[in-house]
């Protein structure tokens, strides 16, 4: 469906959810390639979060089939724990851990999950802090950062795994207005370095910027795939202009 | 001078006197009060017999008769444990109350080793000691055990062995994925939840034995405690879901996506956090605890309250004042510890809502 370079990082296949009689995705298919950087966006209810969600099996399809670094995701807890390790998420509401110091919150599954060292843990954790501009926090707790700098925390925590893949699921959308942009910052700054990304935003300056492929949802179907200009300027469904011109115009 | 009788004046016009209804409600609820406490001062102190034997208290039976606890205060509290092994139990009851002095106390350093020591090395360091039967230490049954320290092991066996059975329940409980599993709790729990304390009490001491070979001896101290924990659990476990309830599901999502397994999530997430939550609900627990434990009177065993009673149908202390006496200081006893330990839960809770999202 979607054309790039490299090969399949995550192949999701005539995917189906619903939650009680509604029904959030209708058979979605959708190929990631490595290093590809995907902006999902769409109306609230379109299953676009539900789609990621499902990509680290937080969510558990009906039917359709994932594939993520070669593994299919099934009812194996170790495959999926196994992604999972791969897979980095960003919350729209940060969940850090707000009992650990922002410092244990990067450590804590680089000790227990990649039983790394604790030395080798801390290391990491400080490079990716610094990466995101607030190493000096480092001895806070959460409850002590402002919501931007929480959430650069929480791109630092998923990046201390090294994913092959990230996905960001509406990662600014919980923030005032002015703090948005350091966060933005920063997740330029990681795509641009050649992480693979999926990203649920309805911020269309970073889509720009980054995408390299955009893909407009609703109804729980994707509507429209297609490379940012084509996207932007000449959307070929009345449904995405409507919303283009919905979210673009104010 | 003036003013500040004026001050009194306004004070109790606005809160006591503030409409003719009001003011009526006031002077026979403060007449009714100071009635009360002028009786109770009366008996517990100005009509006490507080010295001599029982036959003063013959002579002054309008009041509290105080010698009988003060000879009969020994085996209040170690029951039928012989005298000159008393310094044993002495010896932990001192270091279970300064345990906890060193706990409540905030400032306290390395309070996480004290913690472990008070959880793990404690309870059997001091069953043996109390127990004996080796180095030269006398046997002392636990036949022999009874009083205040009877009181005092109960409860804390209890609270202590509750809380990770409780967690493990709760755990169990909210188990989607394990069916059966999530059905053997919600029994567990609701079973021992629905039953009076008594016949938990009861099933345990009478119907135990029938259920192990006939060579085994089983204890009726272990039994009444395999009750305790078995009920003790079951209300924990409640306590504990409450504190798993009260989590963000963003934070479960946050550990599962790090890869984390199970009992990672639970250990290094999910319970640091929710413990936090539960400490008022577990310390009220621990006072619900604490004052059934008179119950094992029941199955014969004489605690602290089965002493006071023991000694009040003592016939050489055949007073009428004296099973007034005996009583009054068993709830004197009782409401020291639960009031302060209601307020210790009262003070925590009020820690944790002042700084919900910052460091506790």
């Amino acid at each position: 469906m979607v054309t790039g370079k490299g090969e399949k990082i995550i192949e999701i296949n005539n995917l189906q959810k619903s939650f009680g009689t509604f029904v959030a995705l209708r058979g979605v298919s959708l190929n990631v390639r490595k290093g590809e950087r995907i902006v999902i966006c769409g109306p609230s209810g379109s299953g676009k979060s539900t789609l990621i969600r499902c990509i680290n099996r937080l969510e558990v399809p009906d039917s359709g089939s994932i594939v993520v670094d070669g593994v299919a995701l099934s009812d194996d807890v170790k495959a999926i724990e196994g992604i999972r390790r791969q897979v980095g998420m960003v919350f729209q509401q940060f969940n850090l851990f707000p009992h650990l110091t922002v410092l244990e919150n990067c450590t804590l599954a680089q000790i227990w999950v990649a039983k790394r060292s604790q030395k080798a843990a801390e290391e990491t954790a400080q490079h990716y802090l610094e990466r995101v501009h607030i190493p000096e926090q480092m001895h806070k707790y959460p409850g002590q950062l402002s919501g931007g700098q929480q959430q650069r925390v929480a791109i630092a925590r998923a990046l201390c795994m090294e994913p092959k893949v990230m996905l960001y699921d509406e990662p600014t959308s919980a923030l005032d207005p002015e703090m948005i942009a350091e966060v933005l910052d920063v997740m330029v700054e990681f795509a641009e370095s050649g992480m693979t990304t999926v990203c649920v935003t309805h911020e269309m300056g970073f889509a720009r910027k980054v995408a390299d492929c955009m893909i407009f949802m609703d109804e729980g179907k994707i509507v429209e795939a297609s490379d940012p200009n084509t996207f932007f300027t000449k959307p070929k469904s009345e449904r995405t202009k409507l919303f283009l011109n919905q979210i673009l115009e104010h | 001078m003036v003013g500040l009788g004026q001050v009194f004046l306004l004070w109790l016009r606005e809160n006591l006197f503030f409409s003719w209804r009001n003011g009526v409600l006031s002077v026979v609820v403060g007449g009714f009060l100071l009635w009360i406490i002028f009786l109770l001062g009366d008996w517990f102190f100005l009509s006490a017999t507080w010295s001599g034997g029982i036959e003063d208290c013959r002579m002054r039976q309008d009041g509290a008769c105080w010698p009988f606890v003060r000879v009969r205060f020994s085996q209040f509290v170690y029951g039928f444990y012989p005298s000159v092994e008393r310094w044993r139990v002495n010896v932990v009851m001192f270091v279970f109350f300064t345990g906890i002095a060193l706990l409540v106390w905030e400032r306290t350093p390395w309070r996480g080793k004290i913690v472990l020591f008070m959880l793990c090395v404690f309870p059997l360091a001091s069953w043996f000691l109390m127990r004996g039967g080796f180095f030269g230490l006398a046997d002392v049954s636990t036949g022999r055990w009874g009083g205040f320290m009877l009181t005092l092991v109960l409860a804390s066996v209890g609270i202590v062995t509750s809380l990770p059975f409780g967690i493990l329940l709760a755990l169990g409980r909210r188990a989607e994925s394990l069916p059966f599993v999530k059905a053997f709790c919600v029994v567990f729990i609701e079973f021992w939840r629905g039953v009076p304390v008594i016949t938990v009490l009861f099933a345990t001491a009478f119907m135990l034995p029938l259920f192990m070979p006939a060579s085994v001896n089983f204890d009726q101290l272990l039994r009444a405690m395999v009750g305790f924990i078995l009920f003790s659990s079951a209300y924990m476990a409640e306590v504990v879901r409450g504190g798993l309830e009260g989590l963000q599901r963003g934070q479960y999502e946050a550990s599962d996506a790090l890869g984390m397994t199970y009992w990672q999530s639970r250990i290094r997430v999910i319970l640091p956090q929710a413990l936090k939550i539960m400490i008022p609900g577990i310390l009220l627990t621990f006072i619900g605890l604490f004052k059934d434990t008179t119950l094992v009177l029941i199955i014969g065993l004489l605690d602290f309250l089965g002493m006071i009673q023991a000694g009040i149908s003592d016939p050489r202390w055949g007073a009428p004042n004296v099973p007034f006496t005996g009583y009054a200081f068993a709830a004197v006893v009782y409401f020291c510890f639960c009031y302060s330990m209601s307020l210790y839960a009262r003070h925590i809770e009020k820690k944790f809502s002042a700084g919900r999202d910052r460091r506790h």
